[in-house]
């Protein structure tokens, strides 16, 4: 049996205003083994990063509060930790990539200053030299000139920001990475390099990833497995060959797939899903998707439905039912 | 052959630097004919949106012509630039940047307008921001909200209304859908080819996304280091790319399925400055078939086959 790194069960997260309550994350529950990837994928608003963000601990303080739900790392409760037990997990066991590489380094420290950082917090008693052979190290592994840590981040690409970011986030070969959309600002060809860069490195380090994407095809190139996220709650997950070549799929993972341009087909028209998604304070009765779904049946506005699990692979729709006629489609 | 609604004649545009010259687009020629597409497609910098404003002229060419039903809109003096505005227009890439918070829908679907004084009473003008929203699908109620209120897919559509007002015969379609998720990115998609069948556009789609030009495009051009290397009909291009970089490009796209798993890295490097380039192919650094014979001389575009161009010194022949 493989090893457990990373268990959610029944997570809620919400955001409170003086106005509303948003329901960002609503009963989501996953986990992932050492060394997997696991791809999250869902639209913007669906609340992948508000579960990224609170597997760090990172809600902003007062707004956003875990309701409810354990969040096993090691088999350790991270939500009953204190913020200075956090403040050690963060970096050392659990690193986080940000979605933009121009806004997550400090533009007055140099690069090198940076990457140093996280290794001078973690690892105490490190001299000096020793921190710099590292850093030299890292530049090395993602493919930077080691000369180039005495610059500042505007002397550098968007790719090869995003590059130093990564040094960073395996600075202390965390065993577990949450990467949210790395790729979503870079060029395509430079999107390649990165991914590519990513994986080899995951695979050297054996370390567990959270690939955060709301682009199918990055998903296919890299994830073992894959969860779908909508409105809060993930309403699909299994292997990645599950998702991708299953015969059974929640009908907005169909809306998914039929949105992305094919380069294979020439059909000229798409097939998005209409409408958009629900607003997260006032979330519709019965299914989530409901509004929006093709196949919406009389009991989805009304109940919320359970998970259907075949093999590991599950959906979280009525159409799965054992009293429904439609089974099975899609 | 009908003269093409618009054409670009050597087009060049440089900027001055404190580096030198930055050769944002540098020689390019290609038509288009009435009611068609042309995708341009490249990664960041390679100057494809320079070139999409330099055709309507919110930027004066260094170089060479624009010429629009034939007439070089270069040599325009002001006045009559500005009654030309009303054919071309443009949409931007990123919806959350582009709409003036401090102002209402309808106000900004109505700027244009009222600044070509197209209609001039109040209720027309009502009426005309009415059917403009309806074209775009955008709900009645929300003539009065503004833009902070609205989610990307919304603002985009009033991007797209603001450019449909004045009855534009030529859109520049700067990344429109780029900051869009992929489900109302396919809406936007569909509203657009809607749009171009209804009033007979003529739209230039720029875009970094291969896939994305392939549906709304009939012919594509491929651009790098601001010159074009490689243009062709949507289908002859996606099933006969012959340029280094388009193959390239092609390859990096993620495909979702898992039986086109392959993460080689195809091409390493990135783009090389644009100022003052050296002679010779600009894609040459990166290439993997790059040889001394590439670094010299200036390459041309060769018809390959029928309206297939390619500049390349080994497979353009």
């Amino acid at each position: 049996m493989e090893e457990k790194l990373l268990e959610i069960k029944d997570l809620c997260v919400e955001y409170k205003t003086d106005e509303e309550t948003v329901y960002a994350v609503n009963n989501l529950s996953l986990s992932i083994n050492k060394g997997e990837t696991l791809g999250l994928v869902g639209e913007t608003g669906a609340g992948k990063t508000t579960t990224a963000l609170s597997i760090m601990k990172l809600l902003p303080q007062k707004i956003g509060f875990i309701k409810k739900g354990t969040i096993y790392m090691n088999g350790q409760d991270i939500i009953l930790k204190s913020e200075e037990e956090m403040r050690k997990i963060r970096g050392k066991d659990i690193s986080m990539i940000f979605q933009d590489p121009m806004t997550s380094l400090n533009p007055v420290f140099t690069v090198g200053e940076q990457v140093a950082e996280v290794i001078k917090l973690h690892s105490e008693g490190k001299s000096k030299e020793e921190i710099e052979k590292r850093v030299d190290e890292l530049f090395l592994m993602v493919g930077l000139p080691a000369e180039r840590k005495t610059e500042y981040p505007h002397q550098f690409s968007g790719g090869m920001k995003q590059r130093i970011v990564i040094a960073m986030a395996l600075a202390c070969e965390p065993q577990l990475l949450l990467a949210d959309e790395p790729t979503t600002a870079l060029d395509v060809t430079i999107q390649a390099q990165v991914l590519k860069m990513m994986k080899d490195l995951k695979d050297k380090l054996n370390t567990a990833m959270i690939l955060i994407t709301h682009d199918l095809g990055v998903v296919a190139q890299t994830c073992d497995k894959v969860a779908i996220m909508y409105a809060g709650e993930i309403i699909e997950h299994g292997t990645a060959e599950d998702i991708f070549e299953g015969n059974f799929h929640h009908p907005y993972t169909v809306g998914l797939f039929g949105s992305i341009p094919d380069l294979t087909t020439k059909s000229k028209r798409l097939h998005p899903i209409e409408g958009l998604m629900p607003d997260p304070s006032d979330l519709p009765h019965g299914c989530r998707f409901n509004p929006r779904c093709p196949k919406c049946m009389d009991i989805c506005t009304k109940a919320e439905p359970r998970e259907y699990i075949s093999d590991g692979h599950a959906v979280k729709c009525h159409l799965f039912s054992d009293d429904s006629s439609e089974k099975k489609e899609g | 052959m009908d003269t093409p609604l618009i054409e670009t004649r050597n087009l060049k545009k440089y900027f001055k630097t404190g580096r030198g010259m930055l050769h944002a687009v540098d020689d390019v020629n290609f038509k288009i004919a009435k009611g068609e597409t042309l995708g341009v497609v490249g990664e960041s910098g390679c100057g494809k949106s320079t070139l999409g404003r330099v055709m309507i002229r919110l930027l004066d060419a260094t170089e060479g012509q624009v010429l629009y039903n034939g007439q070089d809109i270069m040599k325009y003096g002001k006045s009559h630039m500005n009654s030309l505005r009303k054919d071309l227009q443009i949409i931007f890439q990123d919806p959350y940047a582009s709409l003036n918070p401090r102002m209402s829908v309808s106000e900004i679907i109505a700027e244009p307008i009222k600044v070509c004084k197209v209609l001039t009473g109040k209720k027309e003008i009502e009426e005309r921001v009415f059917e403009l929203m309806k074209t775009v699908g955008l709900a009645e109620r929300l003539v009065n909200a503004y833009p902070h209120e609205l989610d990307g897919g919304r603002r985009q559509r009033i991007g797209v209304a603001r450019a449909l007002a004045l009855n534009p015969k030529f859109i520049v379609c700067d990344e429109p859908v780029s900051a869009l998720d992929v489900s109302i990115q396919a809406q936007i998609l569909n509203l657009m080819m809607d749009l171009q069948e209804e009033l007979g556009l003529t739209y230039m789609f720029i875009t970094h996304d291969l896939s994305v030009v392939k549906h709304i495009s009939s012919e594509i051009a491929v651009m790098y280091l601001g010159q074009c290397v490689e243009k062709a009909p949507v289908d002859e291009l996606f099933d006969n790319p012959v340029h280094p970089y388009t193959q390239a490009l092609l390859k990096a796209i993620p495909v979702p399925n898992l039986k086109s798993r392959n993460m080689q890295n195809i091409l390493s490097g990135e783009v090389t400055s644009p100022i003052d380039p050296k002679p010779g192919c600009r894609f040459a650094a990166r290439c993997p078939h790059a040889s001394s014979e590439c670094t010299h001389g200036e390459l041309q575009l060769n018809e390959i086959s029928p309206n297939h161009f390619v500049s390349c010194a080994k497979f353009g022949k």
